[in-house]
């Protein structure tokens, strides 16, 4: 492959002067190739095929919960849009306690994670010990394991250490991701080593080389990282759902849950809640959306 | 990117690391006999935290379902007692077993199609740099942000059958209205499609991110040889995914196989023959059916299963990889 692209790029630094038309045609022809035009409306059905759902979901919650259950008024409602369904949710209390359960446990499971799993990435794509190879081997092959097939020892375990129906138990068994010490070690791999060494002969221990040479190098990264821990445990159901059943305990997706369960035929409250609850996702996700894909490419995940 | 940080520092690394070479000989010798050891304690350290970690909450609870799932354990604490094979025994024979799992592998052959492909799309069509970007990626990445619980409340609304929108485009198109989660033929569908509007974005993501590293020069160098958009898409684009594609899939089947969330909720709990996933299994007869021992030994099952599928996704691949 590697003979063929060179010809062809060697060809293409020598060509602008051979073919200056093909160059300044270009802008001018992409903008209404017939393909473009076709692409666009592709795309844009797409992406509208894509946000319907959540802008219906957004248009129910501003309704009355008497429009939202026939249906009548389209997109508004008879009685036009109200903000009803979100004072009732967010006067019934459980809802800001949730909210905050989550946030405070999802910042822990992605700040323990991040912490534990960037130093032992940093060991295994560094420092020279015996059963490097077997130990990382173990690591990554427990990337296929899926967490549900642990979810009743684990439950069993946590019986055992007095954590069922407290955050700990909750926060503890989602701070393992041998996939994410994967993609720091990956990332480690590629910091040139110079680096370090300089610092090392300055003295430099090798925690105060990842500190303050390795990880600042790292940032992307980590963040890259970070979010995608932090969407996880947010939005993680299953093992929330078993290991807490205090109300005060638990996060949004349960909690919301077990008022879906209840209540479920009001759908302006329900489709208020899922509003707020991925609010704050969404707006992580406005704000660093460059950071993510740009993470996902760093991330090794990006081919070649 | 690194690269661009990395070169800021260049320059002042540059003259140390050159010092490194003119004295690292004559204290190379010493230093690494005694960094041997010392590295050892320091590589240990840094492992220490992160394999606390891994030990108790993934080998230890693997360890132990595995010896739960010999037992007849239930979770209050009754029975225990070592029962053999007894569990695994009454799994192969259970037909409730069977249906679920091949409920779950009908429903990743199902959502893993138009998870790869439709991404693949997307993704083709974001590339081209139309304006917007970043309405595009929001408009397609979106759902995945959203929580389980969230998704199937939405879709449980637009299918439900009297007032909700998938009806409404059956019936604008002049088809009669369907119970979508109700009926036994659709609820699986009807979970497959709300799954795909979900996840999709992250495939999207990792597609985005594989076309952005094609280097430009390729491209450029093609359209100077003549070649029009469709050339370009099949000689250049389509072979360089390939390994992404391989990943993505492989990433894709591991995550459809663990169906569990949505589809337990948009049913509102209720299993239903033709929607319960093998992990609904394992939750009903583990947390509602109280059987933690039978319920390992299903875990155990469903692992295999996902031991064997790898085995044979490697094989795969080895095999691609020796022809080309």
């Amino acid at each position: 492959m590697s003979a063929a692209a060179t010809s062809t790029a060697t060809r293409a630094v020598v060509a602008p002067g051979v073919a200056p038309d093909a160059r300044g045609r270009k802008p001018g022809q992409r903008r209404f190739a017939p393909l473009t035009v076709v692409a666009f409306v592709a795309l844009a059905l797409m992406a509208i095929g894509w946000l319907l759902p959540f802008l219906w979901a957004l248009a129910t919650a501003f309704k009355t919960e008497t429009d939202a259950a026939s249906g009548a008024g389209g997109w508004v409602g008879e009685s036009g849009p109200t903000t009803e369904a979100f004072t009732s949710i967010l006067s019934q209390g459980n809802v800001w306690l949730w909210a905050g359960n989550s946030l405070w446990t999802s910042a822990a499971i992605t700040l323990i994670t991040l912490a534990i799993s960037a130093v032992a990435a940093y060991a295994f794509s560094r420092l020279e010990f015996r059963g490097k190879s077997v130990l990382y081997g173990a690591v990554i092959a427990s990337i296929v394991i899926p967490p549900q097939v642990l979810i009743i020892p684990l439950f069993y375990e946590m019986l055992a250490f007095n954590l069922v129906d407290t955050p700990w138990g909750l926060i503890l068994p989602q701070v393992v991701a041998p996939a994410m010490v994967f993609i720091l070690k990956k990332f480690f791999d590629q910091v040139p080593i110079e680096l370090e060494d300089a610092a090392r002969v300055d003295g430099a221990g090798r925690f105060r080389v990842f500190w303050s040479i390795v990880l600042p190098l790292s940032r992307p990264i980590l963040g890259a990282v970070a979010i995608f821990v932090f969407i996880t445990a947010w939005n993680n159901f299953l093992w929330p759902f078993l290991i807490i059943n205090d109300t005060t305990l638990m996060t949004l997706p349960v909690g919301l849950q077990t008022v879906i369960s209840a209540y479920g035929v009001q759908y302006a409250q329900v489709m208020a809640q899922a509003v707020l609850a991925s609010l704050p996702l969404i707006i992580v996700f406005l704000i660093f959306q460059k950071q993510i894909v740009r993470g996902v490419a760093t991330t090794g995940f990006g081919g070649q | 990117m690194t690269l661009d940080t990395a070169s800021g520092r260049a320059g002042l690394a540059d003259s140390a690391a050159t010092r490194t070479i003119v004295t690292g000989r004559r204290a190379g010798h010493r230093r690494r006999h005694a960094g041997d050891r010392g590295e050892q304690r320091i590589a240990w350290g840094f492992l220490a935290p992160f394999l606390v970690a891994f030990a108790l909450f993934l080998v230890w609870p693997l360890l132990h379902g595995l010896y739960l799932s010999f037992t007849d354990q239930s979770l209050t604490g009754a029975g225990g007692s070592f029962v053999g094979a007894t569990n695994y025994i009454e799994a192969l024979g259970d037909p409730v077993m069977w249906r679920s799992l091949g409920n779950t592998a009908w429903f990743t052959v199902l959502s893993t199609v138009p998870l790869v492909l439709l991404a693949l799309v997307m993704a083709l069509l974001v590339q081209r740099g139309l304006p917007g970007q970043w309405l595009w990626r929001l408009s397609f990445f979106m759902p995945y942000l959203l929580a389980s619980t969230v998704i199937s409340q939405i879709w449980v609304w637009i299918f439900n059958p009297q007032i909700g929108a998938a009806n409404g485009i059956l019936e604008a198109l002049g088809l009669e209205p369907i119970a979508w989660l109700q009926n036994p033929d659709t609820n699986m569908l009807a979970i497959v499609i709300a799954t795909v509007w979900w996840t999709v974005g992250f495939n999207f993501l990792l597609y985005l991110a594989a076309l952005q590293n094609i280097p430009e020069t390729q491209y450029e160098a093609a359209s100077i040889d003549g070649a029009g958009e469709w050339r370009k898409l099949f000689s250049i684009t389509v072979p360089q995914l390939g390994q992404i594609t391989v990943l993505i899939v492989i990433l894709q089947v591991l995550a459809s196989l663990k169906l569990f969330d949505q589809a337990y909720q948009m049913l509102g709990g209720i299993a239903s023959e033709t929607t319960r996933s093998i992990v609904q299994y394992i939750y009903e007869s583990g947390f509602v059916g109280y059987r933690f021992g039978y319920s390992a030994a299903i875990s155990y099952v469903f692992f295999a299963v996902i031991v064997v599928i790898g085995v044979i996704q490697a094989l795969v691949t080895r095999r691609r990889r020796e022809h080309s």
